[in-house]
């Protein structure tokens, strides 16, 4: 099935493309999760003004195409004279930086929305009584609220995680040579489908079920007092 | 002139997008109603097989799946055709994308359709048996109409996913919407004002189907009682 001397000539690629992938993963999700925990909680809020644009805001990024807002800011915003003569023009010219921009604003969107659902899903019990107890609204975020709706956000995270690992796949068409972009190179060269697309597949396989099997790991851990079923992987964007 | 006259290219991009989405979900039906059927069935081999299906489908990047579907299809169908003394047989990108979008979302719809169908009360379907209805009665009168309900929001997401997913097909070549607007980009020089239009229209076929889904999941609905909190 495979020809090894290619596959074995080609795994150094491959390597650094999965380095780049994991880079790419990390800095977009360790952004995503920051903004993340402000917005789900003003998009929970009873303030329309505050829970308004965090939910334009969410339906805009998760309505449209990843590859097209890729595109619109990589290829886009080189259209206004503004933009190429600002100070901030040789951030946008830099592919990584554009990848490290649009996939944490996805990220966060999707990761505001699954917050926010594990904010509302509080017992109001729970709340009522921190409220009697006299605690602030931050205290009561920070002690009650939070670390009931991080650890129930915990399997749809997970999933979100997976579809972020996927959707990093789009880098590939903005030069940044990760695992798909090598995949790609390795198949131009060699013609062969399974030593190109099938050795990426495998890659992109462990890496699912490690992160999985990890997530298996924290919510055994996290969500021991509910010993409830944990979901597989959804699909990407 | 709007978008330079570009408007009617635009939107006659909007016609392959949306055919592809629309036939591939008709595709991605009929794998995750075999997937469902397998996954729910006695057989272990059919088991193993719609679990291998699934498996393999959800750790793999789409794009990537459709890259190696596509030439690895491709590939395929020319050394049979080979071999057929056929000659070369072109794919053309229209086809792969609606195979390979169905066959992916198959899986996803496989998980979706299996939940539906465990969601209606085991009873009456062996009622259904026991009045003496063949199988596919009971599937299409008993299971169908109500796995509907319990599908629906699934199958929202679904769709939504795909009409996203769409916009990959443009890399292995089909003429849609993002190739359109990407050929404008480069021939105006404008390409924000392009792919700002596309994202917009994008967030419009969002928006009608979310609209269109709830009347569905309403109409469906009619006989259950909701919960008054």
């Amino acid at each position: 099935m495979f020809d090894w001397p290619v596959v074995l000539a080609a795994l150094p690629d491959f390597f650094r493309g999965l380095r780049v992938t994991l880079i790419l993963l990390a800095i977009a999700l360790a952004t995503g999760f920051v903004l993340s925990i402000p917005l789900a909680m003003a998009r929970v809020s009873k303030n329309k003004w505050l829970s308004m644009p965090v939910f334009v805001f969410t339906y805009i990024i998760r309505g449209t195409p990843l590859l097209v807002q890729m595109f619109m800011v990589y290829h886009g915003l080189a259209q206004f004279e503004w933009m190429r003569q600002s100070a901030v023009w040789f951030l946008f010219k830099d592919a990584w930086f554009c990848a490290w921009l649009v996939f944490s604003i996805s990220t966060t969107a999707y990761t505001t929305e699954i917050f926010a659902g594990a904010l509302r899903q509080t017992p109001s019990g729970e709340l009522e009584a921190a409220q009697s107890l006299g605690m602030t609204k931050l205290q009561i975020y920070a002690r009650i609220l939070w670390p009931g709706a991080l650890r129930r956000a915990l399997p749809q995270y997970s999933n979100e995680v997976v579809g972020l690992m996927h959707a990093t796949a789009v880098a590939s068409t903005v030069t940044l040579v990760e695992i798909t972009r090598v995949a790609r190179d390795v198949y131009y060269n060699h013609l062969s489908v399974t030593d190109s697309f099938g050795v990426a597949a495998v890659f992109y396989f462990v890496l699912t079920f490690t992160v999985v099997g990890i997530f298996k790991l924290l919510e055994k851990r996290y969500l021991k007092h509910l010993n409830r079923k944990i979901s597989g992987p959804v699909p990407a964007r | 002139m709007i978008l330079h006259g570009y408007l009617p290219a635009i939107l006659g991009g909007l016609k392959s997008t949306l055919s592809v989405a629309a036939l591939s979900l008709l595709v991605a039906c009929v794998f995750g109603l075999l997937g469902a059927a397998a996954k729910l069935s006695e057989s272990r081999v059919a088991h193993w097989i719609a679990d291998i299906y699934t498996t393999l489908i959800r750790g793999v990047p789409e794009l990537l799946l459709m890259l190696l579907l596509f030439y690895g299809g491709q590939i395929t169908i020319n050394n049979l055709a080979d071999r057929q003394g056929w000659g070369y047989i072109d794919i053309n990108p229209f086809m792969a994308g609606v195979l390979v979008l169905g066959f992916i979302f198959g899986a996803y719809l496989t998980e979706t359709f299996r939940a539906a169908i465990l969601a209606i009360p085991q009873g009456q379907i062996e009622a259904g048996h026991a009045y003496g209805l063949r199988p596919l009665q009971v599937f299409s009168r008993i299971v169908l109409p109500q796995m509907i309900r319990h599908a629906i929001p699934g199958f929202t997401n679904n769709w939504l996913i795909m009409v996203k997913a769409t916009a990959l097909v443009s890399i292995i070549g089909l003429d849609d919407m993002v190739h359109r607007a990407s050929l404008a980009a480069s021939a105006t020089r404008e390409p924000f004002t392009f792919y700002a239009t596309i994202a917009v229209v994008y967030l419009a076929i969002t928006t009608v189907s979310l609209v269109c889904l709830h009347l569905v999941q309403k109409r469906f609905s009619l006989g259950v009682r909701k919960v008054d909190f």
